[in-house]
């Protein structure tokens, strides 16, 4: 008996220190900023039932729990007594993987003495799928690319190559894809091959013991958790700027003996832009809100996930059917922890940061194809490029903290280098620096959004894909906490641009992009003089701000 | 290899200045001495010359008489962690003045939104900025306003700014603005130091660039100091010869290489220990070794192939969260990738929220260290665990300055593990000792797999107090079979220096496709370059061969990561880029398994190493052992394998005979350490006074 305590224990670390290796084999080798900088992949274990045992932690929430259920999906399509050795299972359907066509979904069943006794599954982010390309500009799934339902993509060990070639057949990078779906292959068979070292070695005829127990200790783990937090219900509701008018996310959120509920009855709409979130998504960045302040240090897999139900009408912007557009489901998706922050803080006042700006402010540039309005004969001289210059901007103010200025949450994303972008394509920077006065002031300050200002180098049009929200609605401030400053999008020519879809910026013209800062918190009065000293030295707020929010009346 | 053509030094001294420690060996031929000293934090150089002092008197030379000398300093890394470095300014491009700080906009830690991050050294109010701006291509868009810098020297002098670091955005291509702005500030501010981020680190990513050069500017005064101060003293005192310094790298260098880029000095006592590891790897002949260095509070692992520990690019200084990638404040510069586990002797153990057992990261230490040393400490510790499984001489724990008290740590091991988890004692300190070698044993293996190695290929050398101890377990788990416990591992580090090469790398970021290369630009970076590293060298070591190696960063177009690429020799030709094609391709289907041999492929920065011999010199002597039948004494320890408490024999290290084979269980005890040799494995004495330890092959596989 003891010594199954201290193997469980063993056998648990390791477990995790195999996603995570999964996880490392996939970035190192994957294609594409997305996977590779922001870390927008998942990997984790499954038991033969599709129930996860443990996932890798990587740099974006959105795959939470939507691969958790993913592998359910796929043991529907293809159940495992069906599956042999070498097999290895695809999709990227939004509504059974993790939200847009841009992710692809890998699942491997692993066999120990001819007994399944796993599933490896991974996800990444491809660099293009077809279609209209990046960008919420899509009506209905069918613009949006390439869609493959759960299918095989190896059987025993051959891949089938036909699979492949539509796919590259379907995409504009199709050598860069076909390596991406490779190496989604090649870290599910790290992770195998690891796992069977691991049973070898413990002499386990599978994972079962061990995954049981791990689910029984994670879901209890993360009960207590709960029970740390007041019983009852809360309601918050945030408008954000949706495509063509403003949509409204409403939630209600429950904290019982059971675990918690969030039902987002009341929210909008879906509508006919790709800023649809498939329920999936909703469920991930929903739970993730609640993970950063209720059992943060619980790792995730199915026991601690089935503390959290999530309910979102049918037919609304975060539950929306097929065939809605989705491509950019991570605008709203992203907002989703604000919301839940906003019930949370009623329980809980004084222990909750504000709002930020959330969204990711991804500047996307392409050029060198045709756009309208121009002659299409002259594009074929110049550069063909496409870049993503990830970009955030400040976060909520949080109890006895300011926010972070100009960080990625709740995504993870890291930033390109600046240097990189301009040696892969003809853009120019020309500025890149924090925005003074955009954190909300309170007693605890919004974190700065910043200004960034590019030209396409060599004066020729370009074209811009505008994903961006904030911009009417800005983070608001709590408890007595002010706004943080809305975002911003304009040309150097003093022309406004619009937040979402693409737009053109003309030869000669600089993009000035200024991101949303993140929400106050407590009166601004009660800043410690300390700390608004520090600020205005250091310029990150300005006199006139000081003395308008802070009621600063020392002239320096 | 052989140093045939070095002249004979037959007195070398080797220092390594640590935190709480100044160690210094001396060798005088085959004969060590040794001298530990509280280092002096207001002056290095105080406890530097007394330790030197030290063991020269207890071989009864004087300072004329050393042939060798080689410093290795943890100043530059003490000024960076506490931030007790120069009044440092950085002037950048327009527009980019927070670059420094926004960093790479992201968390280090996905589900702390309650994180703080690293603050960079240079504060906004003392970032400015020039109007000047150079595109990726090395061509000026705007050209730089002189009159603007003769304004910024005057606020500079106001500021009373003691560094300067000059860092503009593509300066790697083209230095020109850095190098002028240089120029006219020099002029008008003498007592300042610069750094220029196209001489400190040429290369491309602008955050790590300015990252780098500023923290060079932010410890150049200091060391510049100390180092100055150091060798007018040395010099006095009869030195004759040029003193050396330790790099990160791995390599030694010139003082003067050191002021100009002091931040090259940062982590060279932990690069001292793999250096005396893939010595010993030379000495035993095993081509794959990994290094396994454990002391009070953290454990190091360094893979080590053909005798050439790993090198790593880029480090990580101050971590806001110990052990946490991306917490700290990065440097460009070549460093032995150790990878640094919160594991030690004070790690301390606890129950998490979820009824699961944690061992570290973070450490009792020395004081009030582990509950068995009865200094106060509450917290059990691996210590603790280790004393009462029976490992542990109370008495005689660190050379007997310590008395253990084991049934505090029971107590301890009862209350804060065994009833959380339903555990008795006995298995309640066998499972802090279980989770702590799976840490370790699972960043090995990460580490292995980022590299793209077999650990099990490998053979363990273990050196440092808690080592070997924990060696075998490691081992164990990590499918490896021999372990090497070297011969006077306790002042490792700077026994490590005396191998040391004279060695210099210098790094050029000049974007390339293979399938275009401008073979005539490459080449004359190459020949800049080589030039430069000789110099550098043959500055330090004139008479020493020179042996220059070249590779280039490679990967797929589109993708992140770079794998390092030897060049081959000789000059550039298209033959020699097909070469370096295919020996990219070979590299990267061993590293990820397969190749995508329809992407292109794309180089991304260039370096050359310029190196000396390693010195052939002999491991120093051990006491001969000691003849007749030892009296075997025994000691009751837990066996992790029997899961009962065993009689276990005790070996003092002097009386094992070389080349006698003694089985496990078995411990084998000398003043710093005690090495645990479990059942599976056993014990021999090489020649040369090292624990060579084996797993018995008709042993059964058990963790």
């Amino acid at each position: 008996m003891s010594q199954d305590i201290i193997q469980h224990q063993v056998i648990w670390n390791r477990l995790i220190a195999v996603v995570e290796e999964q996880a490392q084999a996939l970035i190192r080798t994957a294609f594409g900023t997305a996977t590779r900088e922001a870390g927008d992949l998942s990997a984790g274990v499954f038991l033969p039932d599709g129930r996860m045992v443990a996932q890798a932690v990587t740099g974006t929430p959105g795959h939470v729990n939507s691969m958790a259920e993913s592998v359910k999906h796929f043991l529907r399509a293809f159940p495992l007594e069906t599956l042999q050795p070498g097999d290895v299972l695809v999709t990227n359907d939004p509504w059974k993987g993790t939200g847009h066509l841009y992710d692809i979904t890998m699942v491997t069943p692993v066999f120990y003495h001819n007994q399944p006794v796993a599933l490896f599954a991974s996800t990444l982010h491809v660099v293009d799928i077809g279609g209209l390309g990046p960008g919420p500009d899509g009506h209905q799934i069918f613009h949006e690319g390439l869609f493959l339902p759960i299918i095989k993509l190896i059987h025993a060990g051959e891949l089938d190559n036909t699979v492949l070639a539509i796919v590259k057949a379907n995409v504009r990078e199709p050598e860069q894809v076909e390596g991406d779906f490779l190496a989604l292959v090649a870290c599910n068979d790290v992770g195998a091959r690891r796992l069977l070292t691991l049973l070898e070695e413990f002499a386990l005829p599978d994972l079962q013991a061990v995954g049981e127990f791990i689910l029984a200790r994670s879901r209890q783990g993360m009960l207590d958790a709960v029970a740390r937090w007041p019983q009852g219900s809360w309601s918050a509701e945030m408008w954000v700027d949706g495509y063509d008018e403003p949509l409204l996310l409403q939630a209600r959120l429950t904290i019982s003996p059971q675990g918690i509920h969030v039902d987002f009855a009341g929210s909008a709409g879906f509508v006919a832009k790709g800023i649809n979130v498939v329920k999936a998504y909703t469920d991930a960045y929903t739970s993730f809100g609640i993970r950063c302040l209720i059992g943060a240090d619980i790792p995730n897999n199915a026991g601690s996930l089935g503390v959290i139900s999530i309910d979102a009408p049918e037919g609304s912007i975060l539950n929306a059917p097929y065939p809605a557009a989705v491509t950019s489901r991570h605008i709203i998706g992203q907002m989703l922890p604000d919301v839940v922050f906003n019930c949370l803080r009623q329980a809980r006042p004084g222990e909750v940061p504000a709002e930020g700006a959330s969204c990711l402010w991804n500047i996307q540039l392409s050029g060198g194809h045709v756009l309208p309005g121009y002659d299409a004969s002259s594009f074929l001289r110049q550069p063909r490029f496409s870049i993503t210059s990830f970009s955030t901007g400040g976060t909520g103010a949080r109890p006895q903290l300011d926010g972070l200025s100009t960080t990625s949450f709740p995504s993870g994303v890291r930033n390109v280098s600046l240097e990189i972008l301009e040696s892969i394509s003809p853009v120019v920077f020309w500025r890149k620096e924090y925005r003074t006065d955009s954190g909300g002031a309170g007693a605890q300050r919004g974190g700065l959004g910043q200004v960034i200002e590019l030209s396409h180098g060599q004066d020729m049009p370009m074209e811009l894909g505008a994903a961006w929200d904030r911009i009417h609605f800005p983070a608001r401030g709590a408890e007595g906490g002010q706004h943080g400053a809305p975002g911003r999008v304009s040309l150097s020519t003093g022309e406004t641009l619009s937040g979402k879809g693409r737009q053109i910026i003309p030869p000669g013209s600089h993009l000035i992009v200024e991101t949303p800062g993140g929400g106050g918190l407590g009166d601004a009065r009660q800043r410690d003089p300390v700390r608004l000293q520090h600020d205005l030295k250091n310029q990150l707020i300005s006199h006139e701000a000081a003395v308008r929010h802070y009621h600063h009346n020392k002239t320096e | 290899m052989s140093g045939t053509k070095t002249p004979p030094q037959r007195n070398r001294i080797a220092v390594d200045v640590g935190g709480t420690f100044t160690d210094v060996v001396l060798l005088q031929d085959q004969t060590q001495y040794s001298a530990k000293i509280l280092t002096s934090a207001d002056a290095p150089e105080r406890a530097v010359l007394q330790g030197i002092g030290d063991v020269l008197q207890q071989a009864g030379l004087n300072f004329a008489a050393i042939d060798l000398l080689i410093l290795g300093t943890t100043l530059a890394t003490n000024a960076l962690i506490e931030r007790k470095g120069a009044r440092t300014a950085l002037i950048t491009t327009r527009g980019f003045r927070d670059l420094v700080e926004i960093g790479q906009e992201d968390r280090f830690a996905q589900y702390d939104v309650f994180l703080q991050k690293p603050q960079p050294l240079v504060p906004r109010h003392w970032r400015f900025t020039l109007d000047e701006r150079i595109d990726a291509q090395g061509q000026i868009r705007i050209a730089l306003d002189e009159a603007q810098v003769s304004a910024l020297a005057q606020q500079l002098r106001e500021q009373q700014i003691d560094s300067v670091a000059i860092g503009f955005l593509q300066s790697f291509v083209n230095p020109e603005h850095e190098q002028r702005v240089a120029a006219l500030l020099r002029a008008q501010l003498p007592e300042v130091t610069f750094s220029l981020s196209s001489e400190v680190c040429p290369e491309i990513r602008e955050y790590e660039r300015l990252s780098t050069v500023c923290a060079n500017a932010y410890v150049q005064p200091l060391v510049a100091g100390y180092l100055t101060r150091l060798q007018q003293q040395l010099t006095q005192r009869g030195l004759r010869v040029r003193p050396f310094l330790m790099t990160s790298g791995g390599g030694i260098t010139s003082l003067e290489t050191g002021i100009a880029e002091p931040v090259r000095l940062v982590e060279s006592g932990p690069a001292g220990g793999a250096i005396l590891a893939s010595n010993i790897a030379r000495q035993l002949e095993l081509e794959n070794v990994l290094s396994f260095d454990m002391g009070g509070t953290t454990a190091k692992i360094c893979f080590i192939d053909r005798y050439q520990p790993q090198i790593s690019r880029s480090f990580e200084f101050g971590r806001v969260h110990r052990h946490q990638k991306g917490s700290g404040l990065p440097i460009r510069i070549p460093v032995i990738d150790l990878v640094e586990i919160g594991a030690g002797g004070g790690s301390i153990a606890r129950i998490d929220n979820l009824g699961r057992l944690q061992v570290g990261p973070d450490s009792a230490g020395s004081s009030p260290g582990p509950v068995s040393y009865n200094l106060g400490g509450e917290l059990v510790t691996i210590t603790d665990a280790n004393a009462h499984l029976g490992l542990l001489d109370p008495a005689a724990f660190a050379g007997g300055k310590v008395e253990l008290n084991v049934a505090r740590a029971a107590a301890a091991l009862t209350e804060q593990v065994g009833q959380p988890l339903g555990l008795d004692k006995d298995n309640a300190a066998l499972a802090v000792t279980e989770i702590i070698a799976e840490n370790m044993a699972n960043a090995a293996r990460v580490h292995a797999s980022e590299s793209g190695k077999q650990v099990d290929a490998y053979t363990l050398v273990a050196f440092g107090g808690a080592a070997p101890l924990h060696a075998v377990r490691l081992a164990t788990r990590l499918g490896i079979q021999r372990v090497v416990i070297p011969h006077a591992a306790g002042v490792g580090s700077a026994l490590g220096f005396l191998w040391a090469p004279v060695a210099y790398q210098a790094v050029h970021s000049f974007y390339q496709r293979l399938d275009h290369l401008d073979i005539a630009a490459v080449s004359d970076l190459l020949t800049t370059l080589s030039d430069q590293v000789r110099q550098l060298v043959q500055q330090a070591d004139p008479a020493a061969p020179v042996t220059l190696q070249r590779s280039v960063y490679l990967r797929y177009a589109g993708q992140g990561h770079e794998v390092a690429v030897d060049l081959p020799e000789g000059e550039l030709d298209q033959e020699a880029v097909a070469a370096l094609h295919q020996r990219f391709t070979l590299l990267y289907r061993q590293l990820y398994g397969r190749s995508l041999d329809h992407v292109a492929v794309e180089a991304i920065s260039w370096t050359v190493t310029a190196s000396t011999p390693a010195p052939a010199i002999a491991p120093p002597q051990t006491a001969p052992a000691v003849s007749g039948t030892p009296d075997r004494a025994t000691r009751e320890v837990y066996s992790a394998q029997q899961r009962k408490r065993i009689a276990v024999p005790v070996l003092a290290r002097q009386q094992l005979v070389t080349g006698e084979n003694y089985s496990g269980p078995l411990l084998i005890t000398e003043p710093e350490t005690t090495t645990w040799v479990e059942e599976s494995f056993s014990a021999q004495r090489t020649a040369a006074g090292h624990l060579l330890l084996q797993r018995n092959t008709q042993q059964g596989e058990k963790p």
